[in-house]
Order: C-alpha cells, then sequence, then structure tokens
C-alpha cells in the first residue's frame, strides 16, 4: 500500500491507492490536502498539527472512497 | 414479519416518476419514506428492484465494491426502454468496475484536478460574460436553457477537451438525441453519428495535434499503447456528453430555484461571497441527476434488508439529498445551511469526474447571471415552464425569461 502518513498523535494518513482524484479533501482542507502531478491525494508539509481540525475531521466523510484516515494515536 | 425479498410483497411504486415542481421530488417518492431506507419498486419490464433512499444506507451501497455499473452485464437493470438491448456495450467510467474503471480514470484525474479546474476560471468566466452580454443585447426576453445554460457547459468542455466549438450544433443534438431517445433504435443512431464524428476527429488529431485534454490522451495514452482507438473514442463521447447533460440542467434549474426563492436570491445578491455555498445547496436540493443504477454481485445487508445477488438497486440521489436524518428541514432551500455530504455528485469510485469543472461552472454562471441582470424573472408561471421526464436529468426543457 501506497500510505503517507504523519509521525504524532492524530494521525491523517492517506491512502493513494484508493484515491479516484475527486479533491473533496483538498476543497474541505487545502492547508493539508494537495493532488499530486497525477492528480492523487499527498499531504502538505506542516499539516502534523492539523488533524483535531474541524475542516480535517470532516474529510473521511467527505473522501469518496475513504482514502483519508484520521486515527487518535 | 418484514419481507425482505424482492420477489415477494407488492412494489410500492413504479419507478421512475416524474415530477410536477422542477425542483421537489414527486410526491410518491416523499411516500416511500414510510418503507424505511431501502423500498421496493418496478421498473418499466416489470422487474422488482430496490430503491435506496437513507442517507447513510446509500452512501455505504455507493462506496460497496459488491454493486456493480457493469452496464455490459446481460441481466444490468435497464430503467428506460432506451437502453434495451444494449447488453455488451460497456461504456467506460461509467458502465464499467474496477479494476477496468480504475485503468481509465487513472489516464484522466490529473486533468480534472482541483488545480487544473481553477485555471480555466478565467476561461469559463470570458465565455459567461460574452453570453450574457448577447442575451442584454437580444433581451428584455430570453429562453435561459438555450441562450445560456447550454453554451455555458458546451463551451468548456469543448476547450478543455479541444473539440471544434464550431461543431457543437451537431454533437449536442445527437447528445440530446441520444439520452432523451424514446426507442433503442433512435438511441443507436444518434449514438452511432457521434461515434463517427468522434473516431474521425481523433484521427484528424493524431495527424494535426491541437493543445487539449483529448490531444494529451492521443499524444500519451494512445500513443503508448495503454488505449486504443476504440476506447479513445468511447471515452471521448462520455465526457462529452456527461460535460454538457449534466450542467447544463444545473445551471437552468439552479436559476429557476434561486428565481423562485427571492428572499434567497437577495442574501446571495448581498453578499456574492456566498456563491459556493449556494452552488452546494442548490445541488443537494435540485438533485440533478435523480438516481444511479446498480446490480448486486453478492447478497449484502443493509437497512434491515438482504440485497441478493443480481438484484437492482436504484441508488436515489434526490431522496438521499432529502433525508431527514441528515438534513434539516430537507424540503426547504436554505442557502444558509451546511449542505455538506450531499451526493450530488454521487459517491464511492464513480463519484463525478467533472465535478471541479461543474462546481466553477455553476458559480461563474449563477454568480454572473445575477450580479448582471439583478432583475431577472421568469416570464411564464411556473407551472407552464416544461421539465424533463422522470427518468433524465433533472431541469427544465425551456426557460423563459425576462427582466
Amino acid at each position: 500500500m501506497d500510505a503517507r502518513e504523519t509521525g504524532s498523535a492524530p494521525r491523517i494518513t492517506v491512502d493513494r491507492d484508493r484515491c479516484i482524484g475527486a479533491g473533496q479533501c483538498v476543497l474541505a482542507a487545502p492547508e493539508v490536502f494537495t493532488q499530486d502531478d497525477d492528480g492523487l491525494v499527498d499531504l502538505l508539509p506542516g499539516h502534523e498539527d492539523a488533524a483535531g481540525d474541524a475542516h480535517v475531521r470532516d474529510v473521511p466523510m467527505a473522501c469518496p472512497v475513504q482514502a483519508v484516515t484520521i486515527s487518535d494515536g | 414479519m418484514t419481507e425482505t425479498d424482492l420477489r415477494t410483497g407488492s412494489p410500492a411504486l413504479d419507478f421512475p416518476q416524474d415530477r410536477t415542481c422542477p425542483f421537489q421530488p414527486p410526491q410518491e417518492y416523499t411516500e416511500l419514506r414510510e418503507h424505511g431506507p431501502l423500498a421496493k419498486v418496478r421498473l418499466f419490464d416489470g422487474r422488482p428492484a430496490w430503491l435506496v433512499q437513507g442517507h447513510a444506507e446509500g452512501r455505504a451501497l455507493l462506496a460497496d465494491q459488491r454493486l456493480s455499473s457493469d452496464w455490459g452485464h446481460p441481466v444490468f437493470p435497464v430503467v428506460v426502454q432506451r437502453t434495451e438491448g444494449r447488453g455488451g456495450l460497456a461504456f467506460p467510467l461509467i458502465g464499467v468496475d474496477d479494476p477496468e474503471h480504475a485503468r481509465q480514470r487513472r489516464m484522466l484525474i490529473p486533468s480534472f484536478g482541483v488545480k487544473r479546474m481553477a485555471a480555466v476560471r478565467p476561461m469559463i468566466q470570458r465565455d459567461v460574460d460574452r453570453l450574457l452580454d448577447a442575451m442584454l443585447e437580444k433581451g428584455p426576453t430570453a429562453d435561459l436553457v438555450s441562450g445560456f445554460a447550454l453554451p455555458v457547459p458546451s463551451l468548456a468542455i469543448c476547450a478543455l477537451l479541444d473539440v471544434p466549438y464550431s461543431d457543437h450544433d451537431f454533437f449536442e443534438e445527437r447528445s440530446r438525441d441520444f439520452v432523451g431517445a424514446k426507442t433503442s433504435a433512435e438511441a443507436d443512431a444518434a449514438f452511432g453519428q457521434l461515434y463517427a464524428y468522434l473516431h474521425g476527429l481523433i484521427q484528424r488529431k493524431q495527424a494535426e495535434p491541437g493543445d487539449g485534454l483529448l490531444d494529451e490522451l492521443i499524444a500519451v495514452q494512445l500513443a503508448e499503447g495503454a488505449l486504443d482507438l476504440d476506447e479513445l473514442t468511447m471515452i471521448t463521447l462520455v465526457l462529452l456528453v456527461a460535460g454538457h447533460e449534466t450542467t447544463v440542467n444545473a445551471i437552468a434549474l439552479g436559476a429557476l430555484t434561486l428565481l423562485q426563492h427571492p428572499e434567497q436570491l437577495e442574501m446571495l445578491q448581498r453578499d456574492p461571497g456566498m456563491i459556493s455555498q449556494v452552488v452546494e445547496e442548490l445541488l443537494r436540493f435540485t438533485s440533478v441527476s435523480d438516481f444511479m443504477v446498480r446490480m448486486a454481485k453478492e447478497d449484502i445487508e443493509v437497512g434491515g434488508q438482504t440485497i441478493k445477488a443480481g438484484d437492482a438497486v436504484l441508488v436515489s440521489i434526490t431522496l438521499m439529498n432529502h433525508d431527514e436524518a441528515s438534513y434539516e428541514d430537507p424540503y426547504t432551500f436554505d442557502v444558509r445551511r451546511n449542505a455538506r455530504h450531499h451526493v450530488g455528485f454521487g459517491h464511492g469510485i464513480h463519484q463525478c469526474l467533472g465535478q471541479n469543472l461543474a462546481r466553477a461552472e455553476l458559480e461563474i454562471a449563477l454568480g454572473s447571471l445575477f450580479a448582471r441582470i439583478p432583475g431577472l424573472k421568469l416570464a411564464v408561471p411556473l407551472d407552464e415552464v416544461p421539465i424533463k421526464a422522470g427518468h433524465d436529468a433533472q431541469g427544465p426543457i425551456e426557460l423563459p425569461v425576462t427582466w
């Protein structure tokens, strides 16, 4: 699995194998999520402190394919 | 005893029903609520089907790969007569399952990314401004469908793909004939002409490349053998048809909904920054793509029912977007609400590829329309506005306006 994740809790994990490039994560929390040249989800530097933010917390529900998860450490 | 088999008990309703009010679900659908998150309905050919109306259940099902979108399957549900006997003709993207779907979608998603769509906004704005200039010059009356709602997405998808806009009359008509055909023979004829046109266009582009998405696909995917000419023609056809048939209706029905809710429209006119929120509520409230068709590949337990392998499943976007469990007072259009998690673009792996293009088109078209023509009003009573049938994308056929 090509997953990118953060080191500290709570952790944001993205699964690029599942991603379909809908961009819901980028629309909800552009300071945390981006799309790379392939149109797939990626995490931006500095996102580590954002997992508690309400917009970011909403992303796992907004993603159509459950490619984003937030775990509380 | 709860009846959990689709073939026992009687279906609650023939599906689909036509709307009477253009922006409200048919009364018959609201009466289905008493059947719980899944109701039993009957298709035109007598086949029973599940109608999913619960927001949570529908989202779970649309994300569940045990439900198939394989239109080519010999017993895939047929909802409208025109698609009868079309077994075996699989439409790329929308009519196939993973892994084939994923292979096709991955080739396209870089071109429909959030940043890429933000970059086409100035082009959309320019086209919208020109169309409004022309409308104002000819006014003070217009048909908002043919004069505005149709050309906006048509210009945008042509520019994005680099398909000559000068041919738009031809493919708009064929596209309309294709999706609005009464019989499968009519649909086949329109499809054949669209296919031949795009097939020829791609061959011309191979000799003389342009600078659109279609040219990128030719230069990379076709040249490398990831796609053949037939598959690329079919993908282009799906993008072209999907790129305007839905957005035309969303713009026209969006404008009509705002005109019929003047106090909501006034809020937008006072604060144009609300436009993206207004568009999300319109996507929820109008639910232009009324339902999605699926077939179960395996048994699935959901909402207290068992969907059996082979069952027809219709996921009602309209009813999911009007589920009281997810939206307070769902039948009220309220631009101040948070319409998040609406399924106007679907859900799961088939969620609309062009949703961020559609958002850009809707925000610019509706924002500019009501900024430039603040006195816009309907030229006929609401019940005289002709609307599409229940199985089509929902929206007005014509929208006479004045100012």
